[in-house]
């Protein structure tokens, strides 16, 4: 199904207007599931938005992934993303998908798969894991394997990140269901998730510090008349644009399989980083106090970028990891890869 | 992503740049380009590469025509190839690339070339795009003045009505190639009083080796080389036929040519050799120092070219792309500063323009041509204006 007329990101956009409005978000920071959100969410089908064929919807790739900079705009408090991507590679590996909310455990995890029997037992514990304590499946990658588990794991400490979103530890130890995949890696699928979601917020970020300084007055003028407020929200909305192109290149890539998606994952999260290290800069000085408050919503999407630019992968190990690979090839490749990703 | 489905575009705002078509056939062309340029720059050093659009050479820009790589998307009957944007944008980024001496076919094919196309007389457009389009026609650019830089509506060069034609008064500064070239396109004051401001002005077709009362006077640039001039005119007579488009509306034509003149790959990849020089050096390295520095400049240029496609794409579909070239121009100028700065911080050799080592020539070449990075074609503080008002700021 394509999204053409875009009528799927309309009514997301209705729902989550209705849903997570600011109280409910104040609500998530404060611990509490939003139940209701997620039931009306997976009412009208998100969670399996993206999977093809009899199981899901099958909306086009690029539009499943303008739904995820959809909520990353408002930053959702919801493993709504999450979800969507993992139900997508369940299906792709041949697995089921999963009911409820589904967390992603990449192999950096070190949760094992051993054959038991006729089948598999996943065994580990695993760090930081998005909503582990709402997780209904898991998705577990390890040694060219794709793992679902739908019992056997629990929550061993509870944590958030710097936006009180829930990233626990999950102890795990129960029967999974397993198909080889040669696919992308779960750290690839999520930092493409993160990278796009952070693109989302970082356009929130650009909306809200120009309605404010042409709302805010200082000196018996708007901010918005002040060159160097100008030129630093240009340098903002600049460094937005680029978050944005860079993500958007990695969808593309990871929507034609190319051959170098993993490439552009990593120049989309080491662009990305270094842009939410400006933009939220930016954003929190043309707030001034004012924004510094947690009745201010500016922190929802500054507190979520601080986190997102570094789950999946840290900016700065995305970044290495591009620039070893780039070095790894001969000087001349350097140029046509470039021209490839 | 963004611009294949219109429901969610609609949502997004202009920093959501469109997505680059996938094109099978600038993809074909661009293996073309490369074995052209393999044989034909092959004996370019490193350092003469790094001079990129500053590299002038007829023959070349001959010999890109013959293969029908300018005037590109310009129609058959004025020597054009009607070929897509996209293919353009394939020989224009792989020319840059590689280093190749672009100079002389450089601001003709860019902006004097789509300049003429849109706004010239048909007499100018059979006279002189066919010559652009075969790589025989150096342009220069009319536009600064001693008093009139960024400030460019401040002009005061003066072209006052005579019989058949204008008396030209006045001077040009920064005036790349006016020692080459054949024409420039002149942005002039052809009534009122600099008080008009936007009012007034107008281009004029200047035959640059025929013209006379003009005088072309050299300035050295920092590094000692001679790419830009001082033009004056004296009373000099241009015929009235030299008019282009309109007389009076020279200010908005000429905002229509730096749209040209800001979008292109030019503005990040004109420090490619550097870049290409830097990951020579460091080639197979296991510092994490040098992974790092590699890895987030490559992740600077691929967002940048996918940005700068995203501006072709919508110059391709008619669109006004204003701010989304300043923002791609501005970005891409800090890229190209931040560069050689990076590579002294891996390299640790003082950069010297003759040494035998080619990182540490093009390192002292790149150094010395990098704060025009910022200035040439707007400045930093032009464009983020601009982007100000492209957010409803101004």
């Amino acid at each position: 199904m394509d999204d053409t007329d875009g009528l799927l990101a309309r009514t997301t956009e209705r729902l989550l207007a209705e849903q997570v409005d600011d109280a409910a978000m104040r609500a998530a920071a404060s611990g509490l599931w939003l139940e209701q959100a997620w039931s009306a969410a997976a009412e009208l089908g998100l969670p399996l938005a993206m999977v093809e064929g009899e199981q899901g919807f099958g909306v086009a790739l690029s539009d499943g992934f303008a739904l995820i900079r959809l909520l990353g705009s408002r930053a959702i408090p919801l493993p709504l993303a999450e979800t969507m991507i993992a139900n997508l590679l369940l299906a792709r590996a041949g697995l089921p998908v999963a009911e409820g909310v589904v967390a992603l455990i990449p192999a950096a995890a070190g949760v094992r798969l051993d054959r038991q029997g006729e089948g598999w037992r996943a065994r580990g514990v695993a760090d930081r894991i998005a909503w582990g304590r709402n997780a209904a499946a898991l998705v577990v990658e390890g040694d060219g394997r794709i793992a679902l588990l739908t019992s056997g794991f629990e929550v061993s400490a509870a944590g958030t990140n710097l936006a009180q979103m829930p990233r626990d530890q999950l102890t795990i130890d129960g029967a999974a269901q397993v198909a080889s995949w040669p696919g992308l890696t779960l750290l690839e699928a999520g930092a493409l998730v993160r990278a796009v979601a952070a693109a989302g917020a970082m356009e929130t970020l650009v909306q809200l510090c120009t309605t404010h300084v042409v709302e805010r007055t200082q000196f018996g003028r708007a901010l918005s008349g002040f060159q160097v407020v100008q030129h630093a929200l240009a340098r903002l909305a600049s460094e937005a644009a680029a978050a944005a192109a860079a993500a958007d290149l990695a969808v593309d890539a990871f929507v034609a399989s190319a051959a170098d998606a993993g490439l552009a994952i990593a120049a989309a999260r080491s662009r990305v980083g270094e842009a939410v290290g400006v933009a939220t800069g930016i954003a929190h000085q043309l707030h001034g106090a004012m924004g510094f408050t947690e009745e201010h919503r500016l922190h929802w999407f500054t507190t979520a970028l601080w986190s997102w630019r570094d789950e999946f992968g840290s900016a700065g190990w995305w970044t290495r990891h591009l620039g070893a690979a780039m070095l790894a090839r001969p000087k001349a490749a350097y140029w046509p890869t470039v021209t490839a990703v | 992503m963004a611009n294949g489905h219109g429901g969610l575009m609609a949502m997004y705002d202009k920093l959501h740049f469109p997505s680059p078509p996938a094109n099978d056939a600038a993809e074909a062309l661009r293996t073309q380009v490369r074995d052209f340029l393999a044989v034909t720059i092959s004996g370019r050093t490193p350092l003469q590469r790094a001079e990129s659009w500053n590299g002038f050479d007829r023959d070349f820009s001959r010999a890109l025509g013959a293969r029908g790589w300018l005037g590109m998307t310009w129609p058959r009957r004025y020597g054009g190839h009607e070929r897509s944007t996209h293919e353009r944008y394939v020989v224009v980024e792989e020319t840059l690339a590689a280093g190749a001496p672009v100079s002389a076919h450089w601001i003709a094919d860019r902006q004097s070339g789509p300049t003429l196309l849109k706004f010239g007389t048909e007499a100018q457009r059979e006279a002189i795009l066919p010559r652009i389009a075969r790589g025989d026609c150096v342009f220069c650019i009319g536009m600064s003045e001693p008093d009139a830089g960024s400030d460019l509506a401040a002009v005061r060069t003066r072209a006052e009505p005579v019989d058949g034609g204008w008396r030209v008064t006045g001077t040009k500064l920064w005036t790349t190639n006016a020692h080459e070239a054949d024409y420039m396109i002149l942005f002039c004051r052809t009534s009122g009083s600099a008080a008009d401001r936007h009012k007034g002005t107008s281009q004029l077709l200047v035959d640059m080796k025929a013209t006379e009362g003009m005088t072309v006077r050299p300035i050295l640039d920092l590094a000692g080389q001679h790419h830009f001039n001082e033009v004056h005119f004296e009373a000099a007579f241009i015929p009235s036929a030299a008019l282009i488009g309109v007389e009076g509306e020279g200010w908005s034509q000429v905002m229509s040519e730096l749209a040209f003149e800001r979008s292109g790959p030019e503005r990040f990849l004109s420090s490619m050799q550097l870049l290409l020089e830097l990951v020579g050096a460091l080639q197979g390295s296991d510092s994490e120092l040098a992974q790092a520095a590699i890895g987030r400049l490559t992740a600077h240029l691929l967002a940048l070219r996918r940005l700068s496609r995203g501006v072709a794409t919508m110059l391709a579909a008619g669109q006004d792309a204003s701010t989304q070239a300043a923002i791609v121009k501005d970005l891409g100028a800090s890229f190209e500063q931040e560069l050689p700065e990076i590579a002294r911080s891996l390299v640790d050799a003082e950069p010297d323009r003759r040494s035998t080592q080619d990182l540490l020539a093009v390192l002292g070449y790149t150094l010395m041509s990098a704060p025009s990075f910022s200035l040439r074609g707007g400045t930093r503080e032009i464009l983020r204006g601009i982007i100000a008002r492209g957010l409803g700021l101004r």
